[in-house]
């Protein structure tokens, strides 16, 4: 992916309403055929930032769209119908589902016969044939939201902008627009920005992912490398790391350091000077649970005896709040025999490997 | 779908600006004439003005007005001669130099009617005024029109020649509308009022009012046709106005003033007048 | 009630013989209230959205002077449109007082009101966000408005209606304006208070129940339009 042409770039990207900034991007660049998948809190500046980009929003700074200017060597309206958005809700035109997915065809003034064409297609890669002559208003949530992502394809877009297309839909539906829309991306290979604050979409579908907060970009690269390797204690929290210790690191050998946590000592890869003050990052799924008393417990690195204070029951595993004179959240995979045996009060013992060292600027 | 939905939007407009423009009529033989509700509902102006009109060509606008606005349009050169039947406002009027060449075309007169019971008496007084006295002391209920129409300055003129106090009293009401209504509610009422014999004998059939008292010389509606006068106002038609003024008085219209009613009421509404003192009238 | 009776007999009379009178008074009275309406439509609905997009400072002072204006009274228009073609008033020189034209003015400055703060609310009703997402659709800006339009289309024809309804109904400026002259322009309304001033009421009835009719016609295939587009 990375090494092909930037298709959308904003340079110094500036947003300012009543006198505060709420968004500030020096650089972004979505090269061809990208899925990038922002994530980021309420308010971090996402929808903001989807509507600067697609220029409905005045905005200080460049946007790029193969190399041309916006506004200047590109008018706006010929770049806008280059993309397509879809909102938040679906936004539907008080017509048929037919005449719906027909708007961005007419706006362009596609012939009728060209138009019935392209829209019997893209009903049928959404599966909506049947629903064509519906009244948009009957629509169940879920039909809508199809109609209005049909909406945006039937256009050929050449960029697409996503603004949390699949929130509040029930689980069932949510996985079948995902799968429609992963297809029609995979046919089409439409370079796409779409926002999310929901980590499991944007894993699912992005080939990259970024992380805002409150109007910036902190961190961007591959899915793997912000979930895992996150920059910045704010990157952490939003990629859902759930256990992040404050330290000191006490010693240092060849590639390797141990940090002082609360008491107690935690090894971690890479050389760091003694003295340094460190944030520690630990995911949940990296963190192995077994009752007290089996194992060796001095050949074990990272290895803690901990006290179960809370065990939340989510969907196909278990949340582990531990106390090991520091707090720690683990996951228990419900098929773990393990899992059957803990109980709020026991005494266990905590592996933990995998630990995401970041240095700590706070006072 | 662009190119339709502009077409609509002009078509819209076309219509809309075709239509205004079947409207729009040559004004310079157009000619404003004002007179009174009464005047109108007679029936006698819907037999003459199509007459004038075949004859001379002009276009007349009747406005059909209560006498104190008719002559209030006058007085702003808002019309260009007057047919009304208030003599001393047209005295004045012609006196402060507003109109020019008043002159008798005819006259009807007025009547008291009222409730065929006649609770103040009064069927059948040769006096006016004595009648008029009457209703007001015996406290019978008199309706007026109170519109600053001729009939109600006649009215007012009886009032004041027989130093009757009316206004506020309790026997006394206005309805401050046309003749044709005022009959209408002094019936439901069963009250007196005085009226144009014209419009009565319109409405008698529908109508529990009898004649109580008529002949009185004091009830005579006298009728003039006034031309205002064109240095006041410019844009005064002037030439428009003398030839209806001409019109009214002349011996043909003078003939069909005469027959006017007579088929429909077996009496004529109007007594054509032209050319005779009003000093000679109602002998 | 016979009088009612009477009235209904009459008016059926009248209409069946097509009393060319009585034709004449009705062909006016749609003429002038028609085009009437249509004015206030086109001036009315592209204000009411202009508005309704726009934002500027003072734009509230404004909204509610057209709100007002909703409420004006015809009586009052029908004045002061006199006093403006007067012969010796402003527009004197047009020499348009006491015609049809006079009443279509004055009827269409009652009606572009109603149908201006009618379709500015219907417009600002629509959803906040559905201007941005026509915008991304790649409309043009009157493009954007037209879609707009159809959106709050079923308004927008009440609107229109209200407007229509406003000025058939409508007695006293026409008969200021247009002076009731017999054979031209005399309407509907002013030929029913003028009968009934006569104390026809038969008549006045009649004319009544004819003028009921046409208003309702109208807006029967106006809510027609309306309602035709309504997709199952």
């Amino acid at each position: 992916m990375s090494g092909s042409a930037p298709v959308l770039e904003a340079r110094n990207l500036l947003v300012v309403r009543g006198g505060t900034r709420v968004l500030n991007i020096p650089s972004l660049v979505v090269s061809e055929g990208e899925f990038l998948a922002l994530i980021g809190p309420n308010g971090a500046g996402k929808t903001t930032l989807l509507q600067a980009l697609s220029s409905l929003l005045p905005y200080k700074g460049e946007i790029l769209f193969r190399g041309q200017k916006i506004g200047a060597t590109l008018p706006v309206l010929q770049y806008r119908r280059k993309l397509a958005m879809v909102l938040q809700e679906p936004l539907l035109f008080n017509t048929t589902v037919y005449n719906n997915v027909a708007s961005g065809l007419k706006i362009r003034d596609v012939n009728k016969k060209d138009a019935s064409r392209i829209i019997m297609r893209t009903l049928d890669r959404f599966g909506i044939t049947d629903l064509k002559d519906r009244a948009a208003r009957t629509l169940s949530g879920g039909e809508a939201r199809k109609v209005s992502l049909a909406r945006a394809i039937a256009t050929s877009p050449e960029f697409l902008f996503l603004d949390e297309p699949f929130s509040g839909l029930d689980p069932v539906i949510r996985e079948a627009l995902i799968e429609d829309l992963e297809q029609v991306i995979k046919e089409t290979r439409i370079s796409t920005l779409f926002v999310t604050h929901d980590r499991e979409e944007a894993l699912r579908l992005s080939t990259r992912l970024g992380a805002m907060q409150s109007g910036e970009i902190l961190q961007i690269g591959s899915p793997h490398e912000v979930m895992h390797h996150p920059v910045k204690e704010s990157v952490a929290s939003l990629v859902g790391i759930e256990t992040i210790l404050r330290g000191e690191v006490v010693r240092k050998s060849r590639g390797s350091s141990v940090v002082s946590v609360a008491g107690k000592e935690i090894e971690v890869e890479g050389e760091w000077n003694p003295g340094e003050r460190v944030l520690l990052c630990i995911r949940a799924e990296n963190v192995g649970l077994r009752p007290s008393g089996t194992g060796d417990p001095a050949g074990e690195t990272n290895s803690f005896p901990a006290r179960i204070e809370k065990i939340v029951p989510l969907w196909l595993y278990r949340k582990v709040f531990l106390d090991c004179g520091f707090p720690l959240v683990a996951y228990v995979m419900d098929k773990d025999p393990t899992a059957m045996l803990l109980e709020e009060g026991m005494e266990v013992r905590a592996s933990v490997s995998k630990i995401h060292v970041i240095g700590d600027s706070s006072g | 779908m662009k190119g339709i939905h502009h077409k609509v939007l002009l078509f819209a407009m076309g219509m809309a600006v075709l239509l205004c423009a079947s409207f729009a009529q040559a004004q310079e033989k157009a000619l404003i004439l004002a007179t009174t509700t009464s005047t109108q509902d007679s029936g006698l102006l819907d037999v003459l003005i199509p007459v004038f009109e075949k004859k001379t060509g002009y276009f007349v606008k009747t406005i059909a007005v209560g006498s104190g606005q008719a002559m209030t349009m006058g007085q702003k050169g808002e019309a260009d001669v007057l047919l009304v039947h208030s003599p001393a406002a047209e005295k004045k009027f012609v006196e402060e130099g507003y109109g020019v060449n008043r002159r008798l075309v005819m006259h009807n007169d007025f009547i008291i009617a009222g409730p065929a019971e006649d609770p103040a008496q009064i069927r059948g007084m040769k006096s006016a005024l004595e009648a008029m006295k009457k209703i007001a002391s015996a406290k019978g209920l008199f309706v007026s029109r109170g519109d600053n129409s001729g009939t109600h300055a006649k009215e007012k003129s009886i009032w004041k020649q027989a130093n009757l106090k009316y206004e506020g009293e309790k026997w006394y009401q206005e309805t401050g509308a046309g003749m044709g209504q005022t009959l209408n509610v002094a019936a439901e009422k069963k009250g007196y009022t005085l009226t144009d014999r014209a419009t009565y004998l319109a409405l008698k059939k529908n109508l529990k009012l009898d004649i109580l008292v008529e002949g009185d010389a004091i009830l005579l509606n006298i009728y003039h046709v006034i031309e205002v006068n064109p240095a006041k106002w410019k844009k005064v038609n002037a030439k428009g106005a003398k030839a209806f003024a001409d019109f009214m008085v002349s011996k043909e219209t003078q003939d069909i003033i005469k027959t006017f009613g007579v088929d429909k009421f077996g009496a004529p509404l109007f007594f054509p007048d032209a050319g005779k003192k009003v000093e000679e009238l109602g002998k | 009630m016979d009088l009612i009776f009477e009235g209904i007999k009459k008016a059926f009379v009248l209409l069946v013989t097509l009393d060319p009178e009585v034709m004449g008074v009705t062909f006016l009275s749609l003429k002038v209230s028609v085009t009437a309406t249509l004015i206030s439509l086109v001036l009315g609905v592209s204000v009411g959205v202009a508005l309704a997009l726009a934002r500027f400072p003072g734009r509230r002072v404004l909204v509610s002077l057209i709100n007002t204006g909703m409420a004006l009274p015809p009586v009052v228009v029908g004045l002061f449109v006199t006093i403006f073609l007067w012969r010796n008033g402003p527009f004197g020189f047009l020499g348009i007082l006491y015609t049809p034209l006079a009443m279509i003015i004055a009827q269409a400055v009652i009606a572009t009101p109603i149908v201006m703060g009618i379709s500015l609310a219907a417009v600002q009703q629509l959803p906040e966000k559905l201007q941005l997402q026509i915008l991304a659709l790649g409309a043009t800006r009157l493009q954007m408005v037209w879609i707009l339009v159809k959106e709050a289309r079923l308004s927008l024809l009440a609107a229109v209606m209200a407007g229509f309804g406003g000025v058939i109904s409508e007695v006293g400026a026409s008969m200021m304006v247009g002076g009731n002259i017999k054979g031209y322009s005399r309407v509907l309304t002013t030929a029913t208070v003028m009968e009934t001033g006569r104390g026809n009421f038969d008549v006045a009835i009649a004319l009544s129940i004819i003028l009921l009719l046409l208003a309702y016609l109208i807006t029967l295939a106006l809510t027609q339009v309306q309602q035709k587009e309504r997709p199952r």
